[in-house]
């Protein structure tokens, strides 16, 4: 058995028992790392930097210190998290060389738990994308199938634990940006209550859909994970006071009720075939298990592409109106009126104006000014109060649908992961991708994709779980409860290193 | 949506578009707001509009004064600076 193919719950048993040491583990994800580059998945590692964290842990665990619950496990970090004085990008070229001044919450929480801060991984431009084509550094590779996306924006997060390169990652999901990757990879995702994990030092994107949440082979490394990094933080007012439950020791539980509703607009056309029997065959699954299946309706749900893609484009056109050049990332070196028109202009405007050109990415430019148009005066009423509207008809149909059922079940995806290049072309193709994940952002609630199968070309499929709000104990115990029946959740990917 | 409507968009968002950009936008912007007028067909007559998931307002805490940003660590990233502060292109003449 090879250190990197290990759980996260096995590794930290093992270094906490003497078995082998935090360097050793390190030392193997490392190697396994520089032997996977091609993948395209770290966009900064320090080795050196990796290696002292655990040699930290080992000599505090030799020194009979009580390192806490991630004991020298190694997580790779979405580069859109604040590691303080380590290259934090967002997969762009503004911020090339930005090092930010201190640590997101889930970085000091990390580190409280005993945690080694591995590597920061590629994703789609300012967390835009669902494939990580739109990163800056070039795409990450689906370990699956290297001709294939590994989905986004957190694919690079996704890539890293699939290629057993990180035995678990942290991302951010604002409208798919786990559970879509997850499922594409093969991993456990999960996007937790909008609140229940703190955003500060998360950059944003938009920040009343942005959630960070882990990826994991499995739900009890899941736990393991939620537990330590959930909690409310006086430095986010939007984040969840309530105390956060001891989810490892509580999985193991049947969840106290099993009603599953089949969501039925999520079974309609567009559906890849193989994608929809392997997810009929997780409710069969549930339904031996003893669960009640009742199918159950979310009328406004095919709307949620459209909501969002006004919401999330208005609230990003405005949090990165920052990277102006100003006070950090990209400054354009010249500036000098490009025409006519830009000889009107005092030099600062034009000064920002270039290094947005120059810094930005062509997805960030097409969402700042969807949602610069959806705000401006005389259209702010048609597009964005009235998807401020449609979002709350959505949030009800999850409502009404909660008072039935204790649980949705649905695909993550449309698809398998699909080939480089088959959707860069069509924006809106590529926005489809998120159909299922998307208004569980629009309402605030939590969703976990597991894996669930694989398709005749040896691709995994990703299953859905939504919950209500704060959910997440019966959530995972709900997943766990599938895993125990299943191994989906044991298939690796052939790579050759 | 026009390649003069993006042009004037562009401006407020401050983004800086060649001629060919303009017009690719142009294009694609239009299919993508065709697209979100399906929003239209909702009947939203009396509904409030819901801008956070999750409902929480005023949130308070100990009006107590806790350490700012370190000056050198603030100015650090940045693209251009003095010993105490940005420098930005002159703003007035």
């Amino acid at each position: 058995m090879s250190l990197t193919s290990l759980t996260a719950t096995e590794t930290v048993a093992g270094i906490k028992s003497g078995k082998f040491s935090a360097e050793e583990v390190a030392k193997a994800f490392l190697e396994r790392t520089a032997k996977l580059k091609h993948l395209n998945i770290y966009v900064h590692l320090e080795p050196e930097v990796v290696l002292n964290q655990a040699r930290g842990v080992d000599s505090r665990l030799k020194a009979g210190e009580n390192v806490g619950p991630l004991a020298g496990l190694p997580v790779a970090i979405k580069d859109l998290i604040c590691v303080e004085g380590e290259p934090t990008t967002c997969g762009s070229r503004m911020l090339q060389g930005f090092r930010p001044p201190y640590n997101a919450t889930v970085i000091e929480k990390l580190k409280a738990a005993g945690a080694v801060l591995y590597g920061k991984a590629n994703m789609d431009e300012f967390a835009m994308g669902s494939s990580t084509e739109n990163s800056c550094y070039g795409p990450s590779l689906n370990p699956w199938d290297p001709t294939r996306i590994p989905g986004g924006s957190s694919g690079g997060s996704a890539a890293a634990v699939a290629a057993m390169t990180a035995p678990v990652s942290l991302g951010s999901d604002t409208g798919g940006s786990i559970r879509q990757p997850a499922a594409l990879c093969g991993l456990v995702g999960l996007k937790p209550t909008y609140g229940r994990v703190s955003r500060y030092g998360l950059i944003a994107f938009a920040s009343s859909l942005d959630q960070i949440g882990p990826f994991t082979w499995n739900v009890p490394d899941m736990a393991l994970l939620m537990e330590a990094i959930s909690g409310g933080d006086d430095r986010d007012a939007t984040s969840i006071p309530e105390a956060v439950p001891a989810y490892s020791s509580e999985i193991e539980k049947r969840p106290e009720k099993l009603r599953i509703g089949v969501v039925r607009e999520f079974f309609g056309e567009g559906l890849d075939p193989e994608v929809a029997a392997a997810v009929q065959e997780t409710i069969k699954v549930y339904q031996k298990l003893g669960a009640e299946i009742k199918e159950v309706s979310l009328p406004h749900s095919k709307y949620g592409i459209a909501a969002y893609y006004i919401v999330a484009p208005a609230e990003a056109s405005s949090n990165l109106a920052r990277y102006d050049g100003t006070l950090f990332g990209h400054r354009a070196k010249d500036y000098s009126p490009a025409n006519d028109a830009e000889k009107e202009l005092p030099a600062l405007v034009r000064m920002m104006m270039a290094t947005r050109a120059e810094g930005f990415g062509a997805e960030v430019k097409r969402r700042i000014m969807l949602g610069t148009y959806a705000l401006s005066a005389g259209y702010a009423d048609q597009y964005y109060n009235k998807a401020l509207k449609v979002r709350r008809l959505i949030r009800n149909d999850f409502e009404k649908a909660f008072a039935e059922v204790d649980f949705l079940i649905g695909p993550t995806t449309p698809t398998p992961a699909f080939r480089l290049g088959e959707k860069a072309a069509n924006p809106l193709a590529m926005y489809l991708s998120d159909i299922y994940t998307i208004t569980t952002n629009l309402a605030g609630i939590p969703g976990l994709s597991m894996p669930c199968g694989l398709s005749s070309e040896g691709l995994p499929i990703g299953v859905q779980l939504v919950g209500p709000a704060l959910s997440e104990t019966a959530l995972l115990q709900a997943a766990r409860l599938y895993e125990r029946e299943t191994d989906w959740h044991t298939r690796r990917p052939n790579l050759t290193v | 949506m026009t390649s003069e409507e993006v042009a004037k968009v562009a401006l407020l968002a401050r983004l800086r578009l060649t001629e060919a950009e303009k017009v690719k936008y142009a294009e694609q912007l239009s299919l993508i707001l065709e697209f979100i007028a399906e929003l239209g067909e909702t009947d939203t007559e009396g509904v409030e509009p819901l801008a956070h998931g999750v409902d929480r307002t005023n949130v308070f805490r100990e009006d107590k004064a806790y350490p700012a940003l370190d000056r050198e660590k603030a100015l650090a990233n940045a693209p251009k600076r003095s010993a105490e502060g940005f420098l930005v292109p002159a703003v007035l003449d």
